[in-house]
């Protein structure tokens, strides 16, 4: 019981193989991680020797405007695979859904591990900080800003995982009643990842901590502080239905012969020109399926402020008015002002006409 | 807080429905204008009809004269080609099939995006040799007033930012896809008010050439 309570002590390596994962188990895991990063297959070695060496990091897990489905996404989906070890491996002091204990004693454990690991521990948030008002969300009675600000002071990094931590989410649609902002809105002086998603992908979320535990920094990231490894490349280009768009070949309806022959789903509001995201490839359920391979468009949950983008089922070029019926007035009012402008030319024209003196053979005699 | 999809919302939004105003108001004023002005009434007797002739006209006068194709070859090539370039780009283009089909429920068969996209990259080459030929050749200098480089501003403009959005070297996306969107705004509002009413205009004053001279019994 000691080494629970000084989880610093005990190695990944150690870790692992008391619970029973095998080597190979392990170096599966290991290449498997090593080129979801991309990395050359001759990192994989390295990978191994870092994680099996590397301690167990405190892990801080803070939960505020949220609705636990990045919680959910993480435990549940992956939950029979080696990841799911290296998650349960690393120390994770403080999460709300996760312990068992509660009130006083849960913030008493996040105070512990923030004393015991100063500096070194890491801050993974999930969920939106109001500012409108402190009294919007709180947590044993501290305000989601304070104990943000107050949890990250000591912290060696933090990882915002899902669209809500990463860039307000849904609690920042319109008209954003809270006032919620995103952590890197708060957090300026710590290295910050974004790991949005609505939910994450969990391999995404256990890669960015298996690299952080592998090289002891963060990964390379992309201009809105998300890891390039997996938010690198937009889901039209890696989607499998990409062709149909590239034919023009569109399903209409969700029920139509296009649908069920799993042409693309532009014209039904699909987000994945503008959407960066690893799913196309990744998948979900353990490489079971993605939305676009359901047969529904994707709705963009890892962009900022996917909420407000003129709905899931609007293709995004497309512009928000009646444009015949706003045209048919234009053009109305056109032909209106068109028919004075003219009519005024022509009263000029006739105007002209009147005043136009003829001039005859004995005009100008008689003034020579 | 204003954000790329704020940008791209507004331009697809009040941005889009002021640069319509602008445009459909604009050339249905310069047409009506132009058609009820009208022209004196010529009391000869007709030679000729004017129907044959003017329809004839639209077609010749859109070839090629082959005496200015030998005098500049390459102003005639390089118009052609741009032309043709920018309309393939314009209209056969799938996403933008998709959003005239989209807003006024007109539809036809596009082409492949990559066949698009190599058709746009010669466009913006040759518009770009054309501005060169533009400035350096004297007398094409000396024709040109500053309504001229503007229109060729307005009207490369969505052909590039199309392009860097297409191949999304503008980060991020709705950022590149609001400053095509604006682009095309922009050379809606300018389109009634400069030489680009040629698009319109152009069918008038092929007709009129041939219709005119029909009517008079002389060739055209």
């Amino acid at each position: 019981m000691a080494e629970e309570r000084n989880p610093m002590a005990k190695t990944l390596g150690e870790s692992l193989r008391q619970s029973g994962v095998s080597r190979r188990g392990f170096l599966k895991f290991c290449s498997a991680t090593a080129s979801m990063m991309a990395l050359p297959p001759t990192m994989v070695s390295a990978v191994a020797e870092s994680l099996e060496k590397a301690k167990r990091p405190s892990v801080i897990w803070l939960s505020f405007q949220e609705c636990t489905g990045c919680t959910e996404s993480l435990t549940r989906s992956h939950s029979p695979t080696v990841e799911n070890l290296i998650f349960d491996y690393v120390s994770l002091d403080y999460h709300h859904t996760l312990q068992v204990a509660s009130g006083s004693a849960a913030e008493a454990a996040r105070e512990a591990a923030m004393h015991d690991n100063e500096g070194k521990y890491l801050v993974v948030v999930d969920g939106s900080i109001p500012l409108g008002n402190p009294g919007f969300s709180t947590i044993a009675g501290i305000s989601n800003l304070q104990m943000l600000e107050e949890t990250v002071a000591g912290a060696a990094a933090v990882v915002a995982v899902g669209s809500c931590a990463a860039f307000g989410g849904l609690p920042h649609a319109k008209p954003n009643p809270t006032g919620a902002v995103s952590v890197s809105e708060i957090v300026k002086d710590k290295p910050v990842v974004n790991v949005s998603g609505c939910p994450p992908i969990p391999t995404v979320i256990t890669g960015v901590l298996a690299h952080f535990l592998t090289f002891g920094s963060l990964p390379e990231l992309d201009s809105l502080g998300r890891p390039m490894v997996f938010f690198g490349k937009s889901i039209h280009d890696r989607c499998y239905r990409r062709p149909f768009y590239d034919k023009g070949l569109f399903a209409e309806t969700f029920d139509d012969e296009g649908a069920r022959k799993g042409w693309c789903l532009f014209r039904l509001g699909c987000k994945g020109p503008m959407t960066y995201n690893a799913c196309a490839t990744t998948k979900w359920n353990q490489g079971a399926s993605w939305p676009v391979e359901s047969g529904h468009g994707c709705l963009g949950c890892s962009e900022p402020d996917f909420w407000d983008t003129g709905g899931f089922y609007n293709a995004l070029s497309i512009p928000d008015s009646d444009v015949i019926r706003n045209a048919a007035y234009v053009v109305g009012a056109g032909v209106a002002l068109g028919a004075a402008a003219g009519a005024l030319n022509r009263r000029k024209q006739s105007k002209a006409a009147s005043k136009h003196e003829t001039v005859t053979i004995d005009d100008l005699d008689k003034k020579s | 807080m204003s954000t790329s999809v704020d940008f791209l919302l507004w331009v697809r939004g009040p941005g889009f429905d002021i640069a319509l105003v602008v445009f459909l108001i604009g050339i249905v004023i310069r047409l009506l204008e132009v058609l009820i002005l009208g022209r004196k009434p010529d009391f000869a007797e007709p030679r000729g009809a004017e129907l044959g002739a003017g329809l004839r006209t639209l077609v010749t006068r859109t070839l090629p004269e082959q005496g200015s194709f030998r005098r500049s070859p390459f102003t005639v090539v390089g118009g052609y080609i741009w032309h043709i370039g920018f309309f393939i780009s314009l209209f056969l283009f799938i996403p933008h099939i998709e959003l005239i089909n989209a807003t006024i429920g007109l539809s036809w068969p596009g082409i492949a995006s990559n066949l698009v996209d190599a058709v746009a990259a010669v466009t913006i080459v040759t518009l770009v040799a054309m501005l060169f030929s533009r400035m350096s050749h004297p007398v094409k200098r000396y024709l040109s007033g500053p309504e001229d480089y503007l229109t060729w501003l307005v009207t490369i403009l969505p052909m590039i930012t199309g392009y860097l959005a297409y191949h999304r070297m503008i980060d991020p996306y709705p950022l590149a896809l609001g400053l095509h969107i604006l682009s095309v705004e922009i050379l809606m509002v300018v389109f009634p008010f400069t030489k680009l009413m040629h698009a319109f205009t152009f069918f008038i004053a092929r007709w009129y050439n041939g219709a005119m001279a029909g009517r008079r019994g002389v060739q055209s």
